[in-house]
């Protein structure tokens, strides 16, 4: 946030005022937020029906070894204990331990949080370049404009397991141009083979940010000051430049942080499609095998990076438009 | 956040929203509308069209190509691919639409209180909306799944929560609108009960926005729930379920035979479009009528 200029007292008690609710804003908020969160998980998978313990000792196990066992696991202890035992570890990196591997939860994260990370940064780079592409491209040109509705129209409804199969299909089987399954080693085989799947997670974001893109630059066009701006005798390119595109900006970047947001939850079903053995598919496996150490880490972890995003594009987005920062200052 | 594009309908204004037409001259609204009638129908209906039965399986034709005795083909266990598409329509639309169901009331509801009492019950709401908007809905569809067991039942019930506030705030916004208008205060002069002022008055005026939202919300459902049947959480295999027919068909695609992958992609998208346009043709009419 840009400083208030400060006239006398009055004006930097109001600055400060205005820095403290804005503080509130964008780092007690969202921490607040985490920690509800990371609260109801903990509660909700420590008061789930079944006994993660009858599958750690097999068949047949007797009240004392149960007894035990649950005590090592700290199984025996209330709700908010374990969940503050939970926070302490994992604000040190512990994320506690996974029954199913036998491995320490951090261990099992690490290697898989790259595939994740690429594969969503990828699928980032493709929805800001054709989406925004594209919806300038439809928001420019009035007559690709019904063109671009369709198409976006069309890709908003393909959900991301289906994008994954009609890829595989046709790039993998028919030409042959990209592998359909595994994560590959090494930077250049890991982005060959996430390529397929970065575009299948991309698909319908790229196409609604590319229609929130071609609406918001159709809106920005009818306004009366670009007329105006056209009045004046400026050539199309640059009332396009400065007086569309700047002013669509704003919804522009909303969109796209939002979506680079939703991949993150998006990204299990690509990953689990492709096999790429990251952390959503670490994820549906430990889901199945109700391994809720792991469960409850990626889960925090995927909320706690959400948020991180949607709050970077709530401060970005007030950065963009000057008419919120002087109403976070004068509220 | 959903795991798919939830467009709010405010994001469709601009377009040929301007002027108001008839219905008989919103081609796109009649021709949407026609599609979502079918599939419904097709929905209910549909066992007494198939000939034979979705689970029937043959070793012996199994992967077929499609012929006139299977129109689509055949999955891996030799099972007709169209009457297992036409089988689980049922499953595959009923989920979305009692998600759909309980969120649109929830959140109407939610809203209208929110806004019709104000002050500390406001900001209360808004914060548990704003909480709850913090989980993406297929993450928290996952947990759940995780706390009570895969099956319809918990994503059921964790998306119906997430689409809530997607309801609400919609809603909120239109409701907000709709009670500083003077007529309200007219309702409130002339002693008419709150209840009665939100049932009879608010609610027919935000119903428009609600039908238009939960139409675009029902695709949205729609491809979350089989998203989580595909990642064999949901729904159980032999079952026939859309999502789940496309994670069946993924071995067979790989070997070749795209058929069962292809056909049950195909009817969600097309069933997801059909929602979809139809909610922002009938979020441009409530708005050009405003």
């Amino acid at each position: 946030m840009a400083s208030a200029p400060s006239h006398g007292s009055r004006a930097s008690h109001r600055g400060a005022l205005a820095a403290g609710r804005t503080l509130a804003r964008w780092l007690v908020g969202p921490l607040v937020t985490v920690l509800v969160a990371s609260f109801v998980i903990s509660a909700a998978l420590a008061l789930a029906p079944g006994d993660p313990v009858a599958q750690l000792l097999g068949p047949r196990p007797t009240a004392a070894q149960i007894a035990v066992t649950r005590h090592e696991l700290g199984l025996d202890r209330s709700v908010p204990v374990r969940y503050w035992d939970w926070l302490s570890g994992a604000v040190h990196g512990d994320l506690g331990f996974s029954i199913v591997h036998r491995d320490s939860v951090a261990t099992l994260i690490g290697p898989r949080l790259g595939t994740t990370a690429l594969l969503v940064a990828y699928a980032g780079v493709l929805i800001l370049v054709g989406g925004v592409g594209l919806g300038i491209l439809g928001g420019a040109l009035r007559r690709m404009s019904p063109l671009v509705a369709a198409i976006t129209g069309l890709g908003i409804a393909i959900p991301a397991f289906v994008a994954a199969q009609l890829l595989v299909s046709v790039f993998s089987l028919r030409l042959g141009w990209f592998p359909a399954t595994g994560a590959g080693s090494g930077l250049a085989d890991r982005l060959w083979h996430l390529t397929l799947p970065a575009i299948a997670l991309a698909v319908a974001w790229a196409a609604y940010v590319a229609q929130i893109t071609r609406t918001a630059i159709r809106d920005e066009d009818e306004r009366e000051h670009v007329e105006t701006a056209r009045a004046r005798g400026l050539t199309a390119p640059v009332v396009f430049r400065r007086h569309v595109l700047r002013n669509a900006a704003i919804p522009i970047v909303t969109i796209s942080g939002l979506s680079i947001a939703g991949l993150i939850a998006s990204s299990v079903v690509v990953e689990s499609a492709f096999g790429l053995g990251g952390l959503g598919t670490l994820l549906v496996d430990s889901v199945t095998a109700r391994d809720y150490n792991v469960v409850q880490a990626i889960t925090v972890a995927l909320v706690l990076v959400f948020v991180v995003v949607t709050t970077l594009i709530d401060v970005l987005h007030t950065m963009l438009d000057p008419r919120l920062r002087r109403g976070a200052e004068r509220a | 956040m959903s795991a798919l594009p939830l467009p709010p309908v405010a994001a469709f204004r601009g377009r040929g929203g301007r002027a108001v037409r008839s219905l008989a001259e919103d081609k796109l609204l009649l021709a949407s509308g026609a599609v979502c009638v079918a599939i419904v129908a097709l929905a209910l209906l549909g066992p007494l069209l198939a000939s034979g039965s979705p689970s029937r399986t043959s070793i012996l034709e199994a992967n077929l190509g499609s012929s006139s005795q299977h129109w689509l083909g055949t999955d891996a266990l030799g099972r007709d691919i169209f009457t297992r598409l036409l089988y689980g329509a049922r499953l595959s639309l009923a989920g979305p639409a009692l998600i759909i169901a309980v969120s649109t009331v929830l959140g109407t509801g939610a809203a209208i209180t929110a806004v019709w009492v104000g002050g500390r019950v406001e900001r209360v709401l808004n914060r548990v909306l704003d909480v709850l908007f913090a989980f993406p809905a297929l993450l928290f569809a996952i947990l759940v799944v995780a706390i009570l067991g895969t099956g319809l039942v918990a994503p059921v019930i964790a998306l119906s929560i997430a689409y809530t506030p997607y309801m609400a705030r919609v809603v909120r916004s239109v409701a907000r609108r709709e009670r500083s208008l003077p007529y309200i205060d007219a309702c409130q002069l002339a002693g008419l009960s709150s209840w009665r002022i939100c049932s009879r008055h608010i609610l027919p005026n935000v119903f428009g926005v609600v039908r238009a939202q939960a139409s675009i919300a029902f695709g949205a459902a729609l491809i979350d729930l089989a998203a989580i049947s595909f990642l064999g959480l949901g729904v159980s295999p032999p079952a026939a379920e859309w999502g789940l027919m496309v994670a069946n068909g993924s071995t067979a695609l790989l070997n070749g035979y795209p058929q069962e992958c292809l056909a049950a992609g195909a009817c969600i998208v097309v069933t997801v479009v059909a929602f979809n346009l139809l909610g922002e043709r009938l979020a441009v009419r409530s708005e050009g009528r405003r």
